[in-house]
């Protein structure tokens, strides 16, 4: 018997020394969007340099949770924390990857890509507005359809999630009345429709119900093989949800001037952009207790940023431009800084 | 001479000992049961309190659910509970004892043990395959076939028609009482045949004896004997029911709306708790979500005291 237990006692001694962010160890939480490319990341750079990331995808609210608690040594989330929140947590909030949503539909006799919204259509739906497909402001987008004299099954996420909030600021940049009586956020009070748990929820819903319409990260649309609409963007053009739109609607945004890079890629300007993309940001600690893990942290995400493209664009994620990994890499020399006060990152291989 | 006595006197001391420390481990077990449950509804209360505090008893009435503003409401959920629940156990109690009846008294021998197997093995089903056969299969099938033929004849009628209307979205209310009736089945089945195969052959063959049918020995001799045990099993039966939490998730819709028809989306507490707890974000959020549990464990237990109290009525009349 005491055998046993000085046993399980080391067991669990093991477990919470391992889980302890040991030399080659740097451990992270928070949204679910970016987990697939976050780990392909981690998997290749383990490869590359011995060091390991584990991430846990327990979502946006809970990796805000795990940072300030200092349970792990980045948190991720996909919606950005107001400045005065991130002072108040002390904490350094910086963009890592970039991806887009899109409309998905279970429409018969509609082919992949030909039915068109805009926005106040597309906020018409989700306010029950717009309750049939042959609505009228439906035929108008439409000439050349015929749709159908069907409900639109409506299909929201049903968990708290940074892709309802990237869609909800969308609906809200277009629809006065959206904002108003909805607003933007993970969850929200849902006027009408069906809920589905995550991404593949919302995925095998709108698959199995007709008339279905719900929105999803693109990866998910394109691995499900699910039709999706085309979306007018805020110069009325409509675009192919692709890298090429996702990665026009990064570079028409102005980072430089919004402060710890709180900014929303919902519907931004120029002709070739996607209209609902959005970015994953990763929360650190300005004052670092251990500089050695920090750097550590650090150097794997220059590595992403600078090696990792390629492994993001099978995956359908943007990777950041150049020009913001600059300005990212610029706040880490001078914000993130160990006990002595100097930083504990001062360039890549350093 | 020691040495013979030695093994004598351990005995009795043994006992002397033993029965005292086997009383107070035994004990202890059962007012860790309590100290548990206690521990968990001052959790919940505690957690719950923030909440409660600001939206006061309205709470249990109002069916607003809006994180964007912080205006929450547990009317939705708790209706979505009862609903599915009540749905549930329409299907399933008739069922059940259709089932059991069949098992103990009208199956032939080479069957019985095969088909009880079976019934326990949809016991032993996991509840995500429920929920996933019930999004992939069920639905789809409910969509097509089922559900327009309700919407056009019962959706049709005066009154209850308003139960079955709107378009046929294979996903709602409904569906989720129908996988919950699947589920609950086997628990209650299971325990009706276990007590009806307890009722004495001596007063079955009297009944049959004096020329009762097969109706009137379940109906006047079974039943009666058996009612405690079957209550016992309805009630084994709501308590998963009204829990039920994975298979609930994929089938009801997760809306938080109160709305006539059955067809319609809806939530209950336990999907509620599983979709949002992940990401809710806010104090009075997550005391909302806190505070729905409490009013689950709360349900929870009023349905059991009901059910003692029908138990303590049906004795007290066979007794009178």
């Amino acid at each position: 018997m005491r055998g046993f237990t000085a046993a399980a006692l080391a067991a669990i001694g093991a477990t919470f020394l391992a889980a302890a962010p040991e030399a080659a160890q740097i451990s992270g939480a928070g949204a679910t969007f970016p987990y697939p490319i976050y780990a392909k990341w981690a998997e290749a750079y383990k490869a590359k340099t011995g060091v390991a990331m584990n991430y846990q995808s327990i979502g946006s609210g809970g990796g805000i949770k795990q940072i300030e608690s200092k349970t792990v040594d980045f948190g991720a989330s996909d919606m950005p924390l107001k400045p005065q929140d991130l002072e108040k947590a002390g904490l350094l909030q910086f963009p890592m990857i970039m991806g887009g949503e899109v409309a998905v539909l279970n429409l018969k006799g509609v082919a992949p890509g030909t039915l068109k919204l805009d926005g106040k259509a597309l906020a018409g739906i989700y306010l029950g507005k717009i309750a049939k497909w042959n609505d009228p402001a439906l035929q108008k987008l439409n000439p050349g359809l015929a749709l159908p004299d069907q409900a639109i099954a409506v299909i929201h996420r049903s968990d708290g999630s940074g892709t309802t909030f990237i869609f909800t600021d969308y609906l809200s940049k277009v629809s006065p009345e959206w904002s108003d009586s909805v607003g933007a956020s993970t969850a929200v009070g849902w006027p009408v429709g069906l809920g589905g748990k995550g991404n593949e929820g919302v995925a095998a819903l709108v698959g199995r119900t007709a008339g279905a319409i719900g929105y999803v990260e693109y990866a998910y649309a394109k691995q499900n093989n699910l039709a999706y609409a085309l979306l007018a963007n805020k110069s009325g053009a409509y675009n192919q949800p692709d890298a090429a739109s996702f990665q026009a609607a990064a570079a028409n945004a102005d980072w430089r001037s919004a402060k710890d890079f709180d900014l929303l890629l919902t519907d931004q300007p120029g002709a070739a952009s996607w209209p609902i993309t959005g970015a994953s940001f990763i929360l650190m600690h300005r004052q670092q207790a251990k500089p050695a893990t920090a750097k550590q942290v650090l150097d794997f995400f220059d590595w992403c940023y600078r090696h990792g493209q390629s492994l993001a664009a099978e995956l359908d994620y943007v990777p950041m431009p150049a020009s913001v990994v600059d300005l990212v890499e610029a706040g880490w020399k001078t914000q993130i800084t160990g006990p002595d006060g100097k930083p504990v990152w001062t360039g890549p291989g350093s | 001479m020691t040495a013979a006595i030695l093994p004598a006197l351990r005995k009795p001391r043994l006992g002397r000992f033993g029965d005292p420390a086997f009383r107070a481990l035994t004990s202890a077990f059962a007012l860790l049961v309590l100290v548990i449950l206690g521990g968990i509804v001052a959790a919940l209360a505690r957690g719950a309190l923030p909440a409660l505090a600001k939206f006061g008893l309205p709470f249990l009435a109002s069916a607003a659910w809006n994180p964007v503003k912080e205006n929450f409401g547990a009317a939705a959920p708790i209706y979505g509970t009862l609903v599915t629940s009540a749905i549930a156990m329409l299907v399933a109690i008739p069922l059940a004892f259709g089932i059991a009846l069949f098992i103990t008294e009208l199956c032939p021998a080479w069957l019985k043990r095969p088909l009880g197997t079976m019934i326990e093995l949809l016991a032993a089903i996991p509840s995500i395959i429920y929920g996933i056969w019930g999004l992939f299969v069920f639905a789809p099938f409910l969509q097509a076939h089922l559900e327009p033929a309700i919407i056009a004849s019962l959706g049709a009628l005066p009154g209850i028609g308003a139960l079955f209307a709107g378009p046929p979205l294979g996903i709602g209310l409904l569906t989720a009482g129908l996988i919950l009736a699947i589920m609950v089945l086997p628990f209650i089945t299971a325990v009706m045949r276990d007590v009806f195969a307890t009722v004495p052959a001596i007063l079955r063959e009297s009944a049959y004896g004096i020329g009762a049918t097969t109706f009137e020995v379940v109906w006047r001799v079974v039943l009666p004997y058996t009612r405690t045990g079957v209550l016992g099993g309805i009630m084994l039966g709501l308590g998963r029911a009204l829990g039920e939490t994975m298979a609930v998730t994929f089938v009801i819709g997760n809306a938080h709306r109160i709305q006539a028809s059955l067809l319609q989306p809806g939530t209950t507490i336990s999907a509620a708790l599983a979709n949002e707890f992940t990401e809710a974000v806010g104090d009075i959020y997550t005391s909302s979500l806190i505070a729905l549990g409490l009013i689950l464990f709360i349900i929870t237990a009023i349905v059991l005291a009901l059910a003692k109290l029908m138990l303590i009525r049906l004795e007290a009349r066979a007794g009178a």
